[in-house]
């Protein structure tokens, strides 16, 4: 007999038990241990079918192939530039990746991107924690312009996004702010009315700590409805 | 003199007040309070990040670093001098090794997950309380971990063996036997184990028991306050 | 800082708006509590001012006094940029910025006469009284020079002195007597960013800082220590400007002493 002892969308924390008998299968954050199944991140519970998994409610961001990320230049060589992801090693863009203009060898790279520029990329490949390529070849992939930068965990970007890009979506109509949000949780924002701007930020703030709550579309959106007749 | 009756009033098997709270530290990347007694305990976890020198790298997990310190003010008699001390070096060596038997640093080769522990008000029990706390912070943080330790100190006093010693226990007639404990409860390991003065085999299996009872009421209230954190969200 | 967010940062200044959405000369919410380490200091405080947050105590001990003022007490004043509070600061010993720190409010209190030196002595050229203050920040979010300097003041306002038994201080037990605090110097930091002129910068704005100007002000409005900061100079008006703003903001911040 196998029975599931936590709800679905339940917080639970590390080490609590969530399951019991062998017909259950560990997800993310969930480990084996005999005929139990625990839970070794603080986080919501989520099944599916016969696999049980943890969405964490905050996380330290771990770089993976394909991610969309905002970073920061910390350097510039000969070969191309590393760049802060918010992981402990710096990531690589070669000049190759970096751009499909030519650009003759022994040139200054910081006329392309110099140190404190902020670039959307690509990690392109992550080969160890300490080598990780980038990328700017792709739509949408450039160095950012002035703005503001939030940080949020990187657990919480797909609901700062949402579905197809809905969430985001409803933050920018509302707010008519350009917003880039980084997988590695950075988000960048920008604004032609402060006030907007800060609404905008107050609704991403609103999404990160509310991300555990079901029907947040609805509510994200009710709170924008409500500001607005302050802008 | 036979132990009769604890000082402050206490069953020989209860705990001082005890009293969590989950992120007290608004830019770390997780952080707790723990209050037992009025032992005050903050601590703050910032990493995965850089370690230098880069001998202090592992190559294949990640290194826990944990400092233990006691705010200059927060001793029971003169002031504490700033800065790391024997003691305090020993007792941050110990944490980590309570701590680390349970978390699962595999991602992050080569990076460090810092725990900066900081004791506001002492009066007994501060690396427990210390480790408590530091355990909380690391799971508000997200670093995985197969259960979250919990800590007490259980003792002989007057003959007796007792949970969760005070100040003035510690004190009593000179010679209380201190011996200061942190447990996964939910595997059953013992993480931590340090003591100060004599007791026979069987009085330190019967210490052992009780702590393991305190701290599984301990691990009952960091879990009720990890799950605080995110009741109800922000309200506008 | 980072030149992006500067750069918006300085728009949205322009445009009449502060990062957090702030005028330039508000604060943020000031709270003060008591004796949040009772059991060990003689006083103690935590002071939030928005999400900055700074403990203060003070521990008092018996000692010779100072062969040139042998008729007094005195105060010591030590600030820890604790590596729990910010993932910019590091371990060890106390860094340059942690020095001034502590200076900036040990000036304030000793030449804004907070404590009356002669009534810590306890006998004349043997036995004075030495105050000292600890300050650290638990969570910083800018603004800590106005933070730590209020926390001293409400841990000073907090503290009693410590029972004497057999020319020994017992720790265990207080005297019910307050300290000789007879003026409450209190801090107020005034940030230049561009342009413009700001109170209790966010973290963000105070990495944008070009210069500031911590001024200490007593209850009467008269000014009892300066210290000027940051990479960029001050032309007297803007330092008029910048005291004045510092005499205006300091009577709301004493409101939460």
């Amino acid at each position: 007999m196998s029975n599931l002892i936590v709800a679905e969308r339940e917080i639970v924390v590390p080490g609590q038990e969530l399951a019991e008998g062998m017909d259950f299968l560990p997800g993310d954050y969930v480990i084996r241990d005999k005929d139990k199944l625990i839970a070794t991140k603080l986080g919501m519970v989520n099944v599916s079918g016969r696999l049980v998994r943890i969405v964490a409610l905050n996380e330290p961001y771990l770089p993976k192939r394909g991610d969309l990320v905002i970073g920061k230049v910390v350097g510039v060589g000969i070969g191309g530039w590393r760049v802060d992801i918010g992981w402990p090693f710096e990531a690589n863009l070669s000049v190759k990746d970096a751009t499909s203009d030519f650009i003759e060898k022994g040139a200054d790279l910081s006329k392309y991107f110099n140190y404190g520029d902020y670039i959307m990329a690509e990690i392109v490949n992550v080969a160890s924690s300490k080598i990780i390529d980038l990328s700017m070849k792709g739509p949408g992939l450039r160095k950012l312009g002035p703005g503001r930068l939030l940080n949020i965990p990187s657990s919480k970007v797909p609901r700062v996004i949402g579905k197809q890009g809905s969430m985001i979506g409803l933050v920018k109509d509302y707010t008519e702010c350009k917003i880039s949000v980084g997988q590695n949780g950075t988000v960048w924002l920008r604004g032609e009315d402060p006030k907007k701007e800060l609404l905008a930020v107050s609704a991403i703030r609103k999404i990160e700590l509310e991300s555990h709550i079901s029907g947040l579309t609805d509510k994200i959106k009710e709170y924008l409805e409500s500001k607005k007749d302050g802008l | 003199m036979v132990y009769e009756k604890r000082l402050d009033g206490r069953k020989f098997d209860e705990l001082r007040p005890v009293e969590a709270k989950v992120g007290v530290v608004d830019r770390a990347a997780g952080s707790a309070m723990f209050k037992i007694g009025k032992t005050i305990a903050i601590a703050a976890v910032y990493g995965p990040r850089q370690l230098y020198p880069q001998v202090f790298q592992n190559p294949v997990a990640g290194v826990l670093r944990c400092n233990y310190n006691m705010l200059a003010f927060s001793g029971s008699g003169e002031r504490v001098r700033p800065g790391p001390s024997r003691r305090s070096k020993e007792i941050s060596l110990v944490i980590e090794k309570a701590l680390l038997p349970l978390l699962d640093l595999s991602n992050y080769a080569g990076a460090v997950v810092d725990v900066f522990i900081e004791l506001i008000q002492t009066d007994a029990g501060t690396r427990c309380a210390g480790i408590c706390a530091a355990s909380m912070a690391l799971a508000d943080a997200g670093i995985p971990m197969k259960d979250l330790v919990s800590s007490v100190a259980v003792g002989r006093v007057g003959g007796k063996v007792v949970l969760d010693l005070s100040k003035e226990e510690e004190d009593y007639e000179g010679h209380a036997t201190d011996i200061a404990t942190a447990f996964s409860t939910r595997i059953g390991q013992v993480t931590l184990l340090q003591m100060d003065g004599e007791v026979s085999k069987e009085e330190l299996k019967k210490a052992l028991e009780l702590a393991k009872k305190g701290c599984e009421k301990i691990k009952d209230i960091q879990v009720k306050a990890l799950k605080e954190r995110y009741v109800g969200g922000l309200n506008e | 800082m980072n030149d992006i967010t500067k750069e918006h940062l300085l728009d949205l200044f322009d445009k009449g708006f502060r990062y957090d959405g702030r005028k330039f000369d508000e604060y943020r919410e000031i709270s003060v509590e008591y004796g949040i380490s009772s059991r060990s200091a003689e006083g103690s405080a935590r002071v939030k001012i928005g999400r900055t947050e700074v403990l203060a105590g003070v521990k008092m001990e018996i000692s010779e006094p100072y062969p040139d003022n042998p008729d007094e007490g005195t105060i010591m004043v030590n600030a820890e940029l604790l590596p729990l509070s910010n993932p910019d600061f590091e371990s060890g010993p106390p860094g340059i910025e942690a020095i001034e720190l502590s200076r900036v409010v040990d000036r304030a209190i000793r030449e804004g006469k907070a404590l009356n030196f002669k009534k810590l002595c306890i006998k004349k050229g043997e036995k004075m009284w030495i105050v000292m203050i600890d300050i650290y920040p638990v969570n910083d979010d800018g603004n800590l020079f106005d933070a730590a300097s209020l926390a001293a003041m409400a841990a000073l306002k907090d503290s009693k002195f410590p029972k004497v038994q057999d020319e020994k201080v017992n720790y265990k037990e207080t005297s019910n007597e307050k300290l000789p605090l007879e003026r409450l110097p209190l801090s107020c930091t005034i940030y230049k960013i561009g342009s413009h002129f700001v109170v209790d910068p966010c973290i963000e704005e105070e990495s944008a800082v070009d210069s500031r100007l911590t001024v200490g002000v007593l209850e009467n409005g008269e000014l009892c220590s300066l210290q000027k900061g940051g990479d960029h100079g001050l032309t007297p008006d803007d330092i008029d400007n910048m005291v004045e703003i510092a005499i205006k903001k300091t009577k709301e911040i004493r409101k939460a002493l």
